[in-house]
């Protein structure tokens, strides 16, 4: 069973396949609506993210946030279900960090802690609406995004001290800006800490909320990978049923693995409105940022380490198609990365193939083998760049 | 005033149970033939894009008021068509590839908002990124011959009627006769049931579930152009999440199509007093709160949460939903 060993960089190489074809595609696209644009706009679009450290901070601020919510719709997928509920646990998660360190005066590692609980709430009652009533957790979840859309709305509509025009902004659409004179006056701890990286890279944006992002993602992996409680949840996510019989609570799984995945999204939440250059802007729409973590998460096949390059790799092409205007519009990216998880929808294909081609490269060598014995360093030698 | 403000709930309710019907239909023949079609809301967009892309090409070569209506069934039928020939990029990825129905529908939701922008943009211009819907689209008492009165049946009738509404309850009766008294019906089912069975007997299963997910196809198509003739503020590359309500409304409706009409008829009445509330006399206001309408917003999701936890024991998904038929497989 050699090609078990391959899994790792077959399911990537799949990831690597479909990400060509999508930018090739995207590509056309720019050359089909404005031909004379098309090689420089695709330039800015694959390079805007290096081009300066500004532009490398935003990929990196975007990302964390991206990482938290990719990574929660990854977990509940290796558990084997399907959190669309992102948004909504990400939104509670960010209300109560906000709540956390403007109303109680909380520093910003509190709020956090309560981000997590936020989301895990949301991500809880599907849970139990999965294990104990059988209700399907897509329509639960989809309920409960608006319902804590509508809930943080109300909320914070109730919450003077949280609006942008208790801390003199004029505004009160948005909640307050953590970094104006007065409220750091009144809490200087509220925002994640810096720790000089906006120096190092010329930017207010950047903070160390992708490293707690990435350093969760790794946590998350070691669960997964390395405890019975990981394996225990997957077990129920490949059958709930067998795994009942095998003396697993399937129920209790269920539950504690949508907590989970909802605790995850409502960090990120706090990530991303705790880095003092984000307001949470009062809409009747639900926030994209949960519902791009089901890209993440796909192109990741689900890996929790995967998924801190997929996030990365979003982010880096979301800050390039900010370029892309005024000469095309912006969404040329969202269809880019659809196109993308469109194509890793074939991954199943995609690996057949791919592992029969390394199949055949190494039975073709296993029989130069046979007739001459010299061959037996480039059949190594192929394994070795297979593996 | 009462009978006004009731005439107009119930007016409002048939508004947006349509599209939530219509859609909820579509999901239910693509789960019925085994497929699940969460790819309901990009399907809405596509199809209400190219349909409010036909209107405004009509309104701008200033034929439009004449035969209003016929340009109005011209655009329903467009609408059809886009959104069976965007489904069938689900269809080949879940049932030519067997790739993973969630991530294909996902996809397509990712996609069709974003081809819905950069080709209005295209069209329209920079920055244009809302189509306006042209305002014969109604069907007034003016279309009949008749004077404006302000009764409460003139009110109920004709405060929002558009050619979508008889539409779709013909549909409904379509879809309900193709489903239960066909053979094409019969086999279809019997896909999403048990897809081994169906082949052994000679059904050809990969064709009952093309055609499962194109009638998703045509279905959403129509109620995502009913949805935005219904929203009224033209379209703007978004269906406000109502392909996912669709989804809630078919498991709702028990994958039965009476059951999915009560649904949508329940769930758009919630939403209707939700958004009429202010007006209501015999509603608490909640003074003293800022923004209590959120409280009324929030009532169509919750009521349905709570309807769905009593009546969860009943619920029966197709058996063989989401997973790709393989004929090698036992």
């Amino acid at each position: 069973m050699k090609h078990k060993y391959h899994k790792g960089l077959i399911n990537g190489m799949a990831s690597l396949i479909s990400i060509v074809m999508g930018l090739v595609f995207g590509f056309a696209l720019l050359l089909i609506f404005n031909p004379r644009y098309a090689l420089p706009g695709f330039g800015n679009l694959m390079s805007a993210g290096f081009t300066s450290s500004e532009k490398l901070a935003k990929v990196f601020y975007q990302s964390a946030p991206l990482l938290m919510t990719g990574l929660s719709v990854a977990f509940a997928f290796k558990t084997g279900l399907f959190n669309i509920g992102a948004t909504g646990q990400y939104t509670l998660g960010a209300f109560f960090s906000l709540v956390a360190v403007v109303q109680f005066r909380l520093p910003w590692w509190a709020g956090i802690l309560l981000a997590m609980v936020g989301g895990a709430v949301m991500g809880f009652i599907p849970g139990v609406c999965k294990a104990l009533f059988n209700v399907n957790e897509v329509i639960t979840s989809i309920m409960f995004n608006w319902i804590s859309l509508f809930v943080v709305n109300l909320s914070i509509n109730n919450m003077p001290l949280l609006l942008a025009n208790a801390w003199g902004a004029i505004n009160k659409d948005r909640t307050a800006a953590l970094t104006s004179p007065k409220f750091v006056a009144y809490n200087p701890n509220a925002t994640i800490p810096k720790a000089g990286l906006d120096q190092l890279l010329g930017s207010n944006y950047m903070n160390i909320a992708v490293f707690i992002a990435i350093l969760i993602a790794l946590i998350i992996w070691l669960v997964m990978n390395r405890t019975t409680f990981g394996y225990e949840l997957k077990a129920c996510g490949y059958n709930r049923f067998a795994s009942d019989y095998a003396g697993i609570n399937a129920k209790r799984n269920i539950i504690l693995s949508m907590t989970i995945a909802g605790a995850l999204a409502g960090i990120g939440g706090g990530l991303y409105y705790l880095s003092g250059t984000a307001q949470y802007t009062i809409v009747k729409s639900l926030l994209a940022m949960g519902f791009n973590g089901i890209p993440v998460a796909l192109l990741a096949s689900s890996n929790p380490l995967g998924t801190i390059f997929s996030a990365l790799f979003i982010s880096f092409i979301q800050v390039g198609g900010d370029l892309l205007q005024p000469e095309y519009s912006r969404e040329i990216i969202d269809i880019i990365i659809s196109v993308i998880i469109y194509l890793s929808a074939f991954a199943l294909l995609m690996r057949g193939w791919i592992s029969k081609l390394l199949m055949r490269n190494q039975t073709e060598n296993v029989n130069e083998e046979l007739d001459d014995s010299s061959a037996s360093d480039d059949a190594a030698e192929s394994e070795e760049s297979a593996k | 005033m009462t009978s006004n403000v009731i005439a107009d709930i119930l007016s409002g309710t048939i508004l947006f149970a349509v599209p939530l019907m219509l859609v909820a239909l579509g999901g239910m023949f693509s789960e019925r033939s085994g497929i699940i079609n969460i790819a309901l809301e990009g399907i809405m967009v596509i199809g209400a894009l190219f349909g409010c892309l036909f209107l405004s090409v009509v309104e701008a070569s200033g034929i439009g008021a004449a035969y209003s209506q016929l340009w109005v069934l011209g655009a329903v039928l467009i609408a059809a068509v886009t959104g069976a020939v965007f489904s069938l990029l689900l269809a080949f990825a879940s049932i030519q590839l067997k790739a993973d129905q969630t991530i294909g529908g996902t996809a397509l939701n990712m996609m069709a908002p974003a081809i819905a922008i950069v080709l209005t943009w295209v069209i329209q211009g920079q920055g244009q990124s809302t189509i306006l819907i042209p305002s014969w689209v109604r069907i007034t008492q003016a279309n009949f011959g008749i004077t404006a009165g302000n009764g409460f049946l003139e009110r109920f009738i004709f405060k929002s009627l558009f050619l979508t509404t008889p539409l779709a309850f013909i549909l409904l009766i379509v879809a309900i006769v193709a489903l239960y008294k066909t053979r094409l019906g019969l086999r279809l089912r019997s896909c999403g049931e048990h897809p081994q069975a169906a082949d052994s007997v000679g059904i050809n299963v990969y064709k009952m579930r093309y055609l499962g997910v194109s009638i998703s196809g045509f279905l959403g198509g129509i109620g995502g152009f009913a949805f935005t003739v219904a929203a009224g503020s033209g379209f703007q590359s978004s269906v406000a999440g109502y392909g996912f309500l669709a989804l809630a409304v078919m498991i709702f409706g028990n994958w039965k199509p009476l059951n999915i009409l009560g649904a949508s008829l329940f769930f758009a009445l919630f939403k209707v007093i939700g958004s009429y509330a202010g007006s209501i006399p015999f509603l608490p206001q909640f003074e003293g709160i800022k923004s209590a309408e959120y409280i009324y917003l929030m009532l169509p999701y919750i009521v349905t949460m709570i309807v769905l936890i009593l009546t969860s024991k009943k619920s029966r998904a197709p058996k063989a939903e989401g997973i790709p038929y393989d004929k090698g497989g036992r």
